[in-house]
């Protein structure tokens, strides 16, 4: 939570000094942001590899636990693409790459925001955070009336951290232990969904 | 983009190496973070300087909320028939 505050506060802040030009325009024609980028890419990528649960979580699934973020994907995208076709200004593969950050709105957001344009980054922000806080909100109402993978689902790549006290409450133990595994999938599959929808 | 996937995919070979120096680990989520914030910093500024994309704002947070509503309702949806005949049974 102090995270997401200080992740909005660092957007807005970036708000206001572009808009009131309080940083000399040299650095915006700058390429530093995608080297940034790089460097970020690289150790998110180490972060993956070096992660003991990664594997063990890799290793211990089942195939009725891989349907879980399977589920996210397919209906997440699924659910995007249908909206999509009622928004004139946005194409169905731009929403499906919003769609891909399930939750993970930093990295989305500004993987969108470097390879796509500005425009679309700030659509995944917004879309991403709501996500989250749809999921913190809701869990109980999903809870009850679709079933214990619901607010998994709802929670896409947060069901591992930010959402999963609310969600374990709700749904228990057993099903905890699968939203950290399609939590942890997820938060691995959104760079690389992300960046394969825009290259296609 | 086929250069951020080599990247991270070289980072994932080299972290399965270095997985036991526990001390760097703990400072490369430091490190995230930090790159995170000073992207989203940039993302900001290329927004702030962006006459066009200040003036509709809203309408960008709208077409957010319905992509988001899209997608939840669509994996909800999904979750529920998973849940009901295959993981209740």
């Amino acid at each position: 939570m102090k995270n997401s505050l200080l992740i909005i506060g660092f957007f807005i802040a970036g708000i206001f000094a572009g808009y009131f030009s309080l940083l000399p325009s040299i650095i915006l024609k700058s390429d530093i942001s995608l080297y940034v980028l790089y460097a970020l890419m690289f150790f998110v990528g180490i972060a993956i590899g070096a992660n003991r649960k990664t594997w063990s979580v890799i290793k211990k699934a089942r195939i009725r636990i891989v349907l879980v973020p399977l589920t996210v994907v397919i209906g997440t995208f699924a659910g995007v693409v249908i909206t999509s076709f009622f928004i004139n200004s946005i194409s169905v593969s731009e929403s499906l790459a919003v769609g891909a950050g399930f939750g993970y709105y930093s990295l989305s957001s500004v993987l969108i925001g470097q390879l796509k344009c500005e425009a679309l980054g700030v659509i995944a922000l917004v879309s991403n955070i709501t996500r989250e806080i749809i999921t913190l909100l809701l869990t109980p109402f999903l809870a009850q009336y679709f079933g214990k993978l619901a607010p998994i689902a709802s929670g896409g790549a947060t069901s591992m951290d930010v959402t999963l006290p609310v969600i374990t409450r709700y749904v228990g133990s057993e099903y905890a232990i699968i939203a950290v595994f399609s939590g942890i999938v997820l938060t691995i599959l959104v760079p690389f969904l992300v960046t394969f929808i825009l290259t296609v | 983009m086929v250069t951020v996937i080599s990247i991270m995919t070289a980072g994932i070979v080299i972290g399965l190496f270095i997985r036991n120096m526990n001390g760097f680990l703990k400072k490369l989520d430091l490190v995230i973070i930090l790159a995170i914030f000073l992207l989203l910093f940039f993302l900001g500024l290329a927004i702030g300087t962006n006459e066009m994309i200040i003036q509709n704002l809203g309408s960008y947070g709208l077409i957010a909320l319905m992509l988001t509503t899209g997608g939840v309702a669509g994996s909800v949806a999904l979750a529920f028939l998973v849940y009901k005949f295959i993981f209740k049974r």
